[in-house]
């Protein structure tokens, strides 16, 4: 049982060694990137050229993406886009051709999804330097009180290892259980699990693309709310409080 | 029985007692959830988009914790540090 896509060494030269989650990997961003050069020739940019159905499909999948992103961050989906919607559509790619007999999805491997994970544990505070500033994001650690910094900290740690850890799980679990189905019951049930495979892959990228868009959002937003105590953003006297809850 | 045994006893024992455990909590979770977003829809359907997204979030993450059980299970049935301690002793 080859559980760990890692130690399966495809080629090495010395100390270099090239392993199957590497190949898959590459297979996929080589196929992500072919798609694009194909789609991005011959764009028709104004309303009244002839639409290919590819723009018309991508078009359209982006828009639909760019506006749960929008839904999700509650403002202005630009910033997040390209980053959010570039691990999506990784993963949901990685997801979709794991039904390819001989291919290992990448994101069965805990090595690429850590990778994600961490990419989204950089972002954050990136987006919220560029938002705040750096003292003015840092202030935020110490939001209500200073005794909450290891807490904070605790927080960024455990949320982006249940990220790599809910991607790998689930993708690999999969994958792992139509393998042992294969042995049992070669007939027919495998393909119902692949079926659910299928499903669980897209809600997973969908998950993980969700999540990402909300630390990100949350990292460049909370001072908006909390960091000014009566001041500009304090409501005048007078107004109704704000009902709470999303 | 030699360590080799109890390890591989243990291991099996203790991967069927973890997704057994591990999966109650979830599994009642993701029921409760799962009725509370029914419920919400039912009363306001206008808003079923914005619940759903909401639903399938937290079902993802109610979700993960069973899935962390079944990692730790099949590292102890597949990758146990352990037995392959004790191969590589014996």
């Amino acid at each position: 049982m080859d559980l760990n896509l890692d130690e399966r060494v495809v080629w090495h030269y010395q100390a270099l060694r090239i392993n199957a989650t590497l190949v898959y990997t590459w297979v996929e961003m080589g196929l992500i990137s072919l798609l694009s050069v194909a789609v991005s020739r011959g764009l028709s940019r104004t309303p009244t050229a002839p639409l290919t159905w590819a723009q018309n499909f991508w078009e359209s999948l982006l828009s639909i993406i760019r506006k749960q992103v929008e839904q999700i961050a509650g403002e202005d989906p630009d910033p997040y886009f390209p980053f959010v919607c570039t691990l999506f559509l990784f993963i949901s790619l990685a997801n979709l051709l794991s039904l390819l007999p001989g291919f290992h999805p990448p994101t069965a491997s805990l090595s690429t999804t850590a990778a994600l994970a961490v990419a989204v544990l950089l972002a954050t505070p990136l987006y919220g330097i560029q938002r705040q500033g750096l003292l003015g994001y840092m202030k935020h650690y110490l939001q209500p009180t200073p005794f909450m910094l290891p807490f904070h900290l605790l927080a960024e740690v455990t949320r982006t290892v249940a990220l790599s850890v809910r991607l790998f799980g689930n993708a690999m679990s999969g994958t792992l259980i139509v393998g042992l189905l294969l042995s049992l019951v070669p007939f027919f049930v495998p393909i119902l699990m692949q079926l659910l495979e299928l499903l669980i892959g897209q809600v997973q990228a969908y998950i993980f693309a969700v999540l990402a868009t909300v630390y990100l959002a949350s990292a460049a937003r909370v001072q908006n709310h909390h960091g000014v105590p009566g001041g500009a953003n304090a409501p005048p006297p007078g107004t109704p409080p704000l009902k709470g809850g999303l | 029985m030699d360590s080799s045994t109890w390890i591989a006893t243990i291991s099996m024992v203790t991967a069927g007692i973890t997704m057994a455990i591990g999966v109650l909590g979830p599994a009642y979770a993701q029921g409760k959830a799962i009725s509370e977003g029914l419920k919400a829809i039912a009363q306001q359907p206008d808003e079923a988009a914005n619940i759903t997204r909401t639903l399938f979030v937290g079902l993802a993450m109610i979700e993960s914790l069973a899935i962390y059980c079944l990692v730790v299970s099949l590292i102890l049935v597949f990758a146990n540090p352990f037995w392959t301690h004790a191969l590589g002793k014996s």
